[in-house]
């Protein structure tokens, strides 16, 4: 709660300082002072700083983020918009790096050394090393330019299907999930063999369960923990990095809105979509605290 | 064995991109300010080893100086957070539990809370694009990195014998931060730094690919792929070396960073887990 107050105090003043008053640029420099005035009035920009602030916040926690000085549309619509290609965005990149990191880190753990182990290694090894914008872009030039199996960009909207909305974002979140899996699959990996190291691993092991055993009902819980974490810091950096792959993608999503705020000075759209992400972010660890003590009932008479 | 070679694998690669970005301010194979729309989009071979770009400049020269602007600004953006980072987490370790200490902690998480690109935005917003701008963002981001990882290691170290047989000598906390936990702190400060120089040169690639990074005529490797991107249809070549070169700086960095922290200690494995390792990519 402190940390969203005080981000949106950053935010706030950050924003505050960049040069060029909206309402001068929307009108150009031949502008009559009159109609500045006026313009100010209508966008209420001629109130003091924290009054401004003031209005800001609390429109927020009503659920209304102000009026874009561009597009004179509510920001909320605007966002409400851009949401339902984001957010469904990271969540199928995060859905699909939770799908190979987890057995690709199993499979890593369990056979140490093995052949498998070191290439889920070295693979994961070059994943990290993959910037996602240009794995997207290779994605591109080979299944959707030379295959045809995918169009190259843009979005159809969910109203054309589910399926046809999913396709449209199935290229940009293997190429946001691919680095991210290797990070998991690598957190998986050295987090099981910890774990499988422990003394009641080989407790249960001597009470007769057999290696698979151990894993599946010992283990593996109380591996979680470690990767949990990431899980919820990853989908945070899904949200922010989607901006850069929805450019690659040519994706109307919220990265794409951040761009257009910046370049047109519509301060109160940059402003309103930086504190949804840190919003986001702050929320993703709340839950994160809540589905360890889901995981570990040790931790529940703690919170 | 395998940190060994992890340790050369990534040494060589790092001394070939820093080679690289060196003999660029002597020599190019080909002069990169240079147009020659003639000779665009001409395809890896002789005498333009990696092909030619839209406006027919030699790709691997471009390339070499490119790897200037990587290397500049993710080791200044490193360098940011270590000065700053350092010091925090000693002092809130000097302190611990008490108000200043739990201010620097949240503090820390205030930024966190803030994705590393999200920084970046909010200060092209304000002040304009540009590398110096990147370097600020990415070293902001860097900052909670360092302060926590020194913060956690030098708890532990004030908990040893020796730094209590200096505090009954009467040293302060102050002198026996920089004197006696600081030292113990080197390898693992290189480490961490290591890795955050490969997470400052994917940054880096990923704010110059939307523009926010260093401006043309500064040739940069993310910049590079976005204007790529236009003739990806048929011209794969300009597409693919910059990436290549971005894959095998990080790669080279990744694994020097591994190879040394098996060198220095192969206990140390043990207090840098993945995830304090990765916890701040992209």
């Amino acid at each position: 709660m402190l940390t969203l107050l005080c981000a949106s105090v950053i935010i706030f003043l950050a924003l505050e300082v960049v040069p060029g008053d909206p309402a001068s640029v929307m009108l150009g420099v031949n502008a009559q002072p009159e109609t500045v005035a006026a313009l100010k009035q209508e966008l209420g920009l001629n109130v003091s700083k924290p009054k401004r602030y003031f209005n800001w916040v609390s429109g927020m926690l009503a659920g209304d983020f102000g009026v874009s000085y561009t597009y004179r549309t509510p920001v909320r619509d605007m966002i409400a918009d851009r949401m339902v290609i984001s957010f469904p965005l990271a969540l199928y990149a995060l859905l699909l790096s939770t799908l190979i990191a987890f057995p690709a880190g199993i499979i890593a753990a369990t056979r140490r050394g093995a052949v498998a182990d070191v290439s889920v290694m070295g693979t994961t090894q070059l994943g990290i090393a993959i910037p996602n914008f240009w794995f997207a872009m290779i994605l591109v030039s080979i299944f959707a330019i030379k295959l045809r199996w995918f169009s190259a960009g843009g979005f159809p909207g969910w109203e054309a299907g589910f399926l046809a909305g999913l396709k449209a974002l199935t290229l940009p979140a293997i190429a946001l999930a691919l680095p991210q899996a290797s990070i998991l699959a690598r957190v998986m990996r050295s987090s099981l063999l910890d774990t499988l190291g422990e003394d009641f691993i080989r407790t249960a092991r001597a009470k007769g369960l057999t290696a698979g055993q151990a894993l599946w009902h010992h283990a593996l819980r109380n591996a979680l923990i470690p990767v949990l974490t990431i899980i919820g810091l990853q989908f945070s950096f899904l949200l922010a990095g989607a901006i850069i792959v929805e450019n690659v993608f040519f994706l109307p999503g919220l990265g794409r809105l951040i761009f257009q705020g910046i370049t047109q000075r519509d301060l109160i759209v940059v402003e309103s979509v930086v504190m949804l992400l840190v919003f986001a972010v702050v929320m993703v660890t709340f839950l994160v605290d809540i589905a360890y003590a889901a995981v570990d009932p040790r931790l529940r008479r703690r919170m | 064995m395998r940190s060994q070679r992890n340790l050369f694998i990534g040494a060589f690669l790092c001394v070939l991109f820093l080679v690289a970005a060196v003999v660029s301010f002597v020599w190019t194979p080909y002069d990169v300010t240079q147009l020659n729309i003639a000779n665009k989009f001409q395809p890896p071979g002789m005498p333009h080893v990696f092909g030619t770009d839209h406006f027919g400049r030699d790709i691997f020269s471009m390339l070499m100086v490119g790897a200037r602007t990587s290397i500049a600004v993710a080791l200044v953006a490193v360098s940011i957070g270590i000065l700053f980072g350092v010091p925090l987490g000693l002092f809130a370790a000097a302190n611990r539990n008490t108000l200043i200490d739990e201010i620097i902690m949240r503090g820390n998480d205030l930024v966190f809370a803030f994705p590393a690109l999200l920084i970046a935005i909010m200060i092209t917003a304000v002040f304009g694009p540009g590398a110096l701008n990147a370097i600020i963002a990415i070293g902001i981001f860097n900052i909670p990195v360092f302060a926590r990882l020194s913060r956690a290691a030098a708890l532990s170290l004030w908990e040893r014998d020796f730094i209590l047989s200096a505090r009954v000598s009467g040293k302060s906390s102050m002198r026996i931060s920089v004197e006696h936990i600081l030292p113990n702190l080197l390898n693992l400060l290189l480490v961490q730094g290591t890795i955050q120089f490969s997470l400052g040169v994917l940054a880096e690639a990923g704010l110059s690919f939307v523009g926010l990074g260093a401006q043309p005529p500064i040739p940069s490797w993310g910049r590079m792929l976005a204007e790529s991107q236009t003739f990806i249809s048929f011209a794969s070549h300009v597409v693919i070396f910059p990436g290549l070169a971005i894959v095998l700086t990080v790669l080279g960095l990744n694994l020097l960073g591994d190879g040394l922290r098996d060198y220095f200690d192969p206990k140390l494995r043990q207090s840098i887990p993945e995830l304090k390792k990765h916890g701040g990519t992209h």
